[in-house]
């Protein structure tokens, strides 16, 4: 057992030691909240003021449209040419004619294309004017249409529980967070384990480290001592990326036009005050939902299931380390080994769409895509009807990676002695059965 | 007093049998050569002693007890095909591998500043692995197979990669561990390194025991009772009065003087060699034939082989 923990502490202490664990521990965060801000930001915002000249020859639209800050507009009701328009200091043309009562269409010429928020912004614009158009042309009164106007928010209930909405959908989204942490960490690290075992190989220190402690010890010694570096760089990456995430925001997300466009995109102005404003009630949606994910419960299953997962995996992989002589010769096996777990990822997707669904049941019960897909369940909770799934799921997880390390240790003890043979599934079996 | 009892151990292969009932001791404090021919089976019973790989029948006994895990830590080990972690810092690594032979940090410490003094790799301690050369990454090999001191010493090919220098050094290291209490399994093709620190030997050829006892006492078992004359004078007449009772094995001239390599037959002495050749010629020197480990080597395998030869058809 002590020489386990030895094997253990080296295989932590050099790699969490390196340059590289170290540059990929601070640059990740970095990069992930570094592109996911920059993606976010780029989608949503256009800093530079538009201005629209509004070809209005019908006269139907003119002057009801409220400028922003990003985006403001100019009238004519003279038909303006292309080399006109290409020449004058406006960026986007948009033309009205006298059809657009009828089929709600209008045309926006552009110098560069516009953000999908200016896009929505004018289109907005156009909305609300053609409604009081309509509503002018059928002698409507606006309290009138402001009551008649509807948009139906479907309440979801289990008919056993129906003191709260169910978000079943929402919460698979998060749960879908976790097992894309977790798919990510098996393959990036199991191939780790891989790279080692052969590393030991190659080198030929394995004859005398096994002349010193058991090929399982040090096997077992490896594989876990690299799923500490993974716990280690994920928790590094959750505390990192969280305070980077919150610095970013702090800077970045002050853009009053993603303000404007999520009150207007939903409900007239009229309507919109007899509501509570729609960022409040998203926030409260998003408080909701952490309210109801059992995080406790969340973490202490994503640890298992990592671990679980990752010992599942890393024994394969290790086996295939000890098989090959070299990087080269691990494609036949590695490409069958992360089917299943790619497999997962993609059931994991579906799984989001339709929570209980009968593929995500099964799949999150199988060893070998249960790391993943069960994220996604275990983020809704369990009934007591169903938290039969968990169990069986955790227990055949166990006996999965039971099953696995004794295949890999097998493979493992003959493989690490065997040089200069180019090992195929044939040999393994053999080997498998050698060992039995 | 045996230190390692091998009895009957065989050791099958799915296409070949490395070892076939292989039976041997090995005396405490004694440097012991196991030889053989490439794909002997010398590299299998290396395994098999440090339970890297069992043995399908026969047992191994240290000290009068069984093979068993306690073992490990009595044994050094030093592979053929060796290496270490490239990346690793030479001290960091020599102190890991102490480690996993039972020795605590402290104790390890203590022990490889001594040995890194000796072997002058002192200045080479944080440095890592991979900027060390052949020869000094071979030095830090040894010292960790010994640093443990072990009981029993198992080197396979302790001297390849080394140069005269390091070969020496490292002889002169094993002759001072037997000195002072450890039992040395040497396993080598260099004849020339059984010759001069082997005290007994066993010749494995085709997973059996083809020849075995002290060196000296094969040398002399295997002396070819030649003698080898040097002279001045005429031959022809020596040759003549040789008869039936000497062979002339082969001869060499250089300048005036010739030597020649005589095999006595018909229960005859250097003395009545003398006495012939004095009527014909000016002795300068005369000197038995006394065979090399090579010599033995090279005849019993190739002997064993033409007989195996020679049974198959």
């Amino acid at each position: 057992m002590n020489k386990i923990l030895l094997i253990i502490k080296r295989e932590y202490l050099t790699r969490v030691k390196k340059k590289s664990f170290l540059i990929m521990t601070l640059l990740g965060p970095i990069l992930i909240a570094g592109f996911l801000s920059l993606a976010i930001y780029l989608g949503m915002s256009d800093s530079s003021i538009q201005n629209v000249v509004v070809v209005d020859q019908a006269k139907l639209v003119t002057k009801s449209f409220k400028n922003s800050d990003h985006v403001k507009f100019f009238y004519t009701n003279e038909f303006l040419s292309d080399s006109a328009f290409g020449e004058s200091p406006y960026n986007l043309m948009l033309i009205v004619n006298e059809y657009i009562v009828e089929n709600n269409k209008a045309h926006l010429y552009y110098k560069k294309y516009p953000s999908v928020n200016v896009q929505s912004y004018i289109s907005n614009q156009l909305d609300n004017s053609l409604e009081q158009i309509k509503l002018n042309m059928h002698d409507i009164d606006n309290d009138i249409y402001a009551e008649i106007r509807t948009a139906v928010t479907l309440g979801i209930f289990d008919y056993k529980d129906q003191e709260q909405e169910s978000r079943k959908v929402e919460l698979a989204g998060v749960g879908f967070f976790f097992a894309i942490v977790i798919y990510m960490f098996i393959l990036l690290y199991a191939v780790q384990v891989m790279r080692g075992v052969m590393e030991e190989k190659t080198n030929r220190i394995i004859e005398v480290l096994v002349s010193s402690v058991r090929p399982f010890q040090l096997m077992m010694g490896k594989i876990f001592g690299i799923a500490m570096v993974g716990l280690t760089q994920f928790l590094l990456w959750i505390v990192l990326t969280a305070s980077l995430m919150a610095v970013f925001q702090s800077i970045i997300f002050t853009d009053p036009l993603a303000g404007e466009i999520i009150a207007q995109q939903q409900i007239s102005p009229e309507l919109q005050k007899s509501l509570i404003s729609p960022e409040q009630s998203q926030a409260a949606e998003i408080l909701d939902l952490i309210d109801r994910i059992n995080f406790p419960l969340m973490i202490g299953m994503f640890l298992f299931y990592f671990l679980g997962g990752f010992l599942l995996y890393s024994a394969l992989f290790a086996a295939v380390g000890a098989a090959v002589d070299s990087e080269a010769d691990t494609q036949q096996f590695v490409i069958p080994l992360t089917i299943p777990l790619v497999f997962g990822f993609i059931i994991g997707e579906f799984a989001v769409i339709n929570p209980e669904g009968s593929s995500s049941m099964w799949f999150s019960i199988f060893p070998f895509t249960s790391p993943v897909v069960m994220m996604i369940r275990l983020a809704n909770g369990f009934t007591p009807d169903t938290v039969w799934q968990l169990y069986l799921s955790i227990v055949l997880l166990i006996l999965g990676f039971i099953f696995t390390t004794w295949i890999a240790a097998k493979i493992y003890k003959i493989g690490i002695l065997m040089h200069g043979k180019k090992v195929g599934y044939k040999e393994l079996w053999k080997w498998l059965r050698y060992g039995s | 007093m045996s230190k390692l009892i091998i009895d009957s151990i065989s050791k099958h292969y799915r296409n070949h049998t490395a070892l076939n009932d292989v039976s041997f001791n090995v005396n405490s404090q004694r440097i012991f050569g196991l030889l053989g021919p490439n794909g002997a089976g010398k590299t299998t019973m290396i395994r098999i002693i440090n339970q890297i790989t069992a043995a399908d029948k026969g047992s191994v006994s240290i000290d009068g007890e069984l093979l068993n895990n306690k073992h490990i830590e009595n044994i050094g080990y030093l592979p053929e095909e060796r290496g270490l972690y490239k990346k690793m810092k030479v001290g960091e690594q020599a102190i890991y591998l102490a480690q996993l032979k039972g020795l605590s940090r402290a104790e390890a410490i203590k022990r490889l500043k001594y040995w890194f003094d000796k072997f002058e790799l002192s200045g080479w301690w944080d440095k890592k692995v991979e900027e060390l050369s052949k020869g000094m990454a071979q030095k830090v090999q040894f010292i960790t197979t010994v640093l443990h001191e072990p009981e029993l010493l198992i080197l396979d090919e302790p001297f390849s990669g080394f140069d005269p220098i390091n070969t020496n050094l490292i002889k002169k290291e094993i002759l001072e561990l037997r000195d002072k209490g450890t039992t040395v399994i040497l396993s080598t093709h260099n004849m020339n390194s059984v010759e001069e620190i082997c005290d007994d030997i066993v010749l494995i050829n085709n997973a059996k025991i083809v020849l075995e006892g002290e060196v000296s006492k094969l040398k002399d078992q295997f002396k070819p009772n030649q003698y080898e004359l040097a002279f001045r004078g005429n031959m022809i007449g020596f040759t003549n009065a040789m008869w039936t009772d000497y062979e002339l094995v082969e001869t060499f001239k250089h300048n005036d003087i010739t030597r020649a390599n005589i095999k006595l037959l018909n229960n005859k002495t250097l003395n009545d060699l003398l006495r012939i050749a004095l009527d014909h010629i000016e002795v300068i020197e005369a000197k038995e034939v006394i065979p090399s480990m090579n010599d033995i080597f090279i005849s019993v395998v190739e002997q064993k082989s033409e007989i195996t030869e020679l049974i198959s058809k």
